[in-house]
């Protein structure tokens, strides 16, 4: 299959690349711009070890088609940080040993980011229920839930 | 003991490569590229058993991009008549599940795999492949593997002179059931049957491997043991190991199964016949069809106990899913379920029952979750009856240090009774509990207790002084959750310097002694013992430099903070030394400071856990939820409170998806139905409550700083504490998993 040419923004950089129309965002972020931040669990959309936000909206990266990137704006985990300034995010799950293997955790905290962009001060549920379609298979979820709570009342204090 | 004021023992730090998977930059298996590499494909068998009669990959091979193309042809054979151990692996079973020779066991099994320069056109190989199979009726559950005039997947094996399905056995004995049975008040038998469950890594394998024109091997792949991974390459390959470099990439999960490996040896092979690096990722579903669940079960468990709670006899007999090739966890629940307690009387036997399944593989505590569910809820069915509290009639009943186990060891200074005590006097055992909160739905509370072995073995490090006086340790052990941590504390407090100065890296197999694998619950355990001792070999080296210095006897000079000091006033007035002094000093002193220690550990006592668990029971749906969860386990010394907790956490997460919802479903032609983390049901987020995790401190007196091993035990109780929960939420008990809401609504219609 002919590949297209795709303009789009990356982290905030203007980014081109080729990709095959079938092809999805996934792969191109990992094997074309080499951005393997984003992980496949499942290839699905079940996971959510994937995920991305395209235009400030929280998707799986593997179920977007790379040719839909034209002309939108996307975000990925290695564009979380400010240089070498952590996200609050990222700078509490550390703190909180929110993690333990890693692998669900650009997933996780692109999804918390995009939760805590919508709505500053989730109740624990909330945080539950939006976390839903990241699937983390060590931590039992208690150290990410409250790293994610902690962070959003901080945040709100900073605010 | 350590006897040092600790500083970062037992503190939150934050872990080596903290930064690096916060940010996207850990290097996972499947991240890893390599100039020229092309990308490696499995065919798998579309038949859950058939006669593989022959393999034509004529036309793959002709088709443009491909590169190479394996058969088991290409993996070195080990006859069935002869066993090759490698550990606890079979070497024989183990070259069949990474390449199906005679015949394909299971649906999914690999038969060939094609290298191409897209992953597109290898699968595309894939398909002009041509398989001559005879189709063979199959069997997949163990009933009917276990039927006279079952399907036999291996002639070869027989049990009581004629083939058959029971591929081993194993029996535990103590005393005289009988005679035991005989002096009880109340015997309860119970059967039970549970499903296999996948230890759903979020990971899948993969691996980069790059075979050079000089027979040089390097792979890059994700496993809990990079000397396992070159060990079985070898064997596998017929490579020697000191031609293979194993490269252990962060591990995105394991839990057991990534224990043993299923696409190096084929990458190898592609790589050697292609001429270039070769990269293989597995896809979800193949994960799901083709690599290691945990077995289900059928048992049948038998106790007896007074009316005083003494428990006078036990027996169980648990058949377990070993798939298509031989080799359950049968020790897990032979020899786990009764070890809690101290019974007079036991009979503990298991039969390992092959059927067309994917090969099991270690899961967590592996097989022991299962003879806990059957031997937990029994005990919690003669509490109820005889009017105990479960709690005191586990504490009545506990092992003690000095008591044989069934399974024939000795206890150590074990801490179970600590453990059950600990939860008996925890708030949640008498909190309130409004057990009818809403027409449809009841609330109830179980508890239960689990036993693992644990493990020492053999381990690795080296501790470097860098020259600009701060510090490297390389360990033999991948880091699943949070090791690096325990590790950097460790050498900051023995070191006594700051924390943020010692960097915590594992080591692949060319450049740190041999380290066996991430399991058993040893790590932390093994690894602290190791880094302890290379440490403080490099603080003799600093003491003695600084003697040198000072021109006085090493056994003159004390190191404390970070800094070597005159023991007294008559070893000499100096000003102290410090670490990045004598890091400057070192090679006008004798030469570059580090040390390294090889050991075969031991002294790892067994884990215990109790669990509490309130359950919320809707009985017009079926559905359990769990609403309350409190777990106990002895880490003797947590020497970073959050990966201990996490661990913990984990597992009992683990657990209640295998009593809720998690279960492999077949179709009728023998092919996994639910290959998805859509339709295989793992617990997510809005599932849960928080898991409170305690963890005891009671130091193990065999361990420089006290500590025992945590990882595995917390996935033990749950699946009967659930059980036993809703059993006191709606009146009836449960002995088949997982506890899903047709079944919960057929008990309870019944």
């Amino acid at each position: 299959m002919a590949k297209l040419h795709v303009t789009t923004t990356i982290n905030g950089e203007p980014t081109e690349f080729l990709a095959s129309p079938d092809q999805n965002m996934l792969d191109v972020l990992r094997d074309t711009l080499g951005l393997t931040g984003a992980k496949e669990g499942c290839g699905t959309g079940d996971c959510g070890a994937c995920s991305i936000t395209l235009d400030g909206r929280l998707v799986c990266s593997c179920l977007m088609l790379a040719v839909e990137a034209e002309g939108h704006s996307i975000t990925t985990i290695e564009g979380m940080a400010q240089g070498d300034h952590l996200h609050p995010l990222q700078q509490k799950f550390l703190e909180m040993a929110a993690l333990q293997c890693g692998i669900c955790t650009p997933g996780v905290l692109v999804a918390a980011k995009a939760l805590l962009e919508k709505n500053p001060d989730p109740s624990e549920t909330e945080v539950r229920f939006w976390l839903a379609g990241n699937l983390c298979r060590c931590t039992g979820y208690d150290k990410i839930v409250r790293a994610v709570l902690e962070t959003a009342a901080e945040m709100r204090g900073a605010a | 003991m350590n006897a040092i004021d600790n500083k970062w023992i037992g503190t939150r730090t934050i872990r080596p490569d903290g930064v690096d998977k916060v940010t996207g930059r850990a290097g996972y298996a499947a991240d890893n590229v390599m100039p020229g590499m092309v990308w490696g494909k499995v065919l798998r068998s579309p038949h859950a058993h058939a006669v593989i009669r022959s393999i034509n990959t004529a036309k793959a091979e002709a088709l443009p991009g491909v590169k190479a193309v394996v058969t088991a042809a290409d993996i070195v054979n080990f006859p069935l008549d002869k066993s090759v151990m490698l550990g606890i692996q079979d070497m024989r079973w183990m070259c069949r599940n990474v390449m199906a020779r005679e015949k394909a066991l299971f649906h999914g099994q690999p038969v060939a795999a094609v290298a191409a320069t897209t992953a597109e056109i290898a699968a595309e190989a894939c398909k002009l492949i041509e398989v001559d199979y005879e189709v063979l009726p199959h069997v997949i559950e163990i009933d009917d593997a276990i039927a006279p005039n079952a399907p036999i997947l291996h002639d070869f094996i027989k049990y009581e002179g004629k083939p058959s399905n029971i591929a081993g056995t194993m029996v535990n004995k103590v005393g005289d059931i009988e005679a035991g049975f005989a002096q009880a008040d109340l015997v309860i038998e119970r059967n039970y049957d549970t499903r296999p469950v996948h230890q759903g890594y979020i990971e899948p394998h993969a691996c980069t491997v790059s075979c050079t024109a000089d027979g040089k091997v390097t792979i890059w792949s994700s496993s809990q043991g990079q000397f396992m991974v070159r060990a079985m390459t070898s064997l596998l390959t017929g490579i020697s190991q000191s031609n293979i470099r194993a490269i252990p990439a962060e591990i995105g999960g394991g839990f057991g199964a990534k224990t043993i490996i299923y696409l190096e040896p084929v990458a190898v092979m592609l790589s050697k016949k292609s001429g270039r690096p070769v990269k293989m990722v597995m896809s979800r579903d193949e994960v799901f069809r083709a690599t290691g669940p945990a077995p289900g079960m059928k048992a049948t468990v038998k106790i007896g106990m007074k009316k005083d709670g003494t428990i006078v006899a036990a027996h169980g007999v648990y058949y377990l899913q070993a798939g298509g090739l031989p080799g359950s966890p049968l020790r897990g629940p032979v020899g786990c379920s009764f070890a809690p307690y101290n019974i007079a009387n036991v009979l503990s036997e298991g039969f390992d029952v092959v059927s067309n399944r994917p090969k099991v593989a270690a899961y967590r505590a592996p097989g022991a979750p299962l003879g806990a569910f059957a031997v937990e809820t029994v005990i919690d069915e003669l509490c109820e009856k005889l009017g105990l509290d479960p709690l005191e009639v586990r504490i009545k009943n506990h092992a003690r240090p000095g008591d044989k186990a069934v399974y024939g060891a000795t206890f150590g200074s074990i801490t179970f009774v600590e453990t059950t005590d600990a939860m008996l006097k925890h708030p949640h055992y008498k909190a309130p509990l409004d057990k009818a909160p809403a027409p449809h739905i009841r609330r109830g509370r179980g508890v239960a207790s689990g036993f693992w072995y644990n493990a020492g073995g053999e381990s690795s490090a080296q501790v470097n002084i860098t020259e600009d006086g701060n510090v490297t340790v390389t360990t033999g052990h991948p880091d699943v959750g949070g090791s690096r941590a325990s590790t950097a504390n460790v050498t900051a407090e023995l070191l006594g310097i700051d924390h943020s100065r010692i960097s915590v890296l594992i080591g692949d197999t060319a450049s740190i002694g041999f380290s066996n694998l991430t399991g058993g619950s040893r790590v932390t355990f093994a690894s602290a013992m190791v880094v302890t001792q290379s440490t403080e070999k490099v603080i003799g080296q600093l003491k003695e430099r600084a003697a040198r210095i000072w021109k006085i006897d090493p056994e003159a000079v004390d190191w404390e903070n970070g800094e070597a000091r005159p023991a007294g006033a008559n070893a000499g007035k100096f000003p102290a030394l410090t670490l990045k002094e004598l890091a400057a000093k070192a090679n006008e002193m004798g030469g570059p400071i580090g040390a390294g220690i090889q050991l075969n550990t031991v002294g790892a006592d067994p884990g215990f856990a109790t669990h509490i668990v309130d359950v919320e029971v809707d009985t017009q749906l079926g559905i359990v939820r769990v609403i309350r969860y409190t777990a106990c386990q002895d880490a003797g010394r947590s020497l970073h409170p959050s990966y201990v907790e996490g661990q913990i956490q984990g597992g009992v997460v683990q657990g209640i998806g295998w009593a809720l919802s998690e279960e492999f479903l077949y179709d009728k032609t023998g092919k996994m139905d639910n290959a998805s983390f859509l339709d295989y049901r793992m617990p997510v987020c809005s599932d849960l409550p928080m898991i409170e995790a305690v963890a005891l401190e009671i130091p193990n007196p065999k361990h420089p700083q006290g500590v025992r091993g945590v990882g595995e035990a917390g996935i033990l109780p749950g699946l009967a504490a659930i059980a036993n929960a809703v059993h006191d939420a709606v009146g009836k008990r449960f002995f088949s998993l997982p506890l899903s809401p047709p079944k919960v609504l057929a008990v309870l219609d019944s």
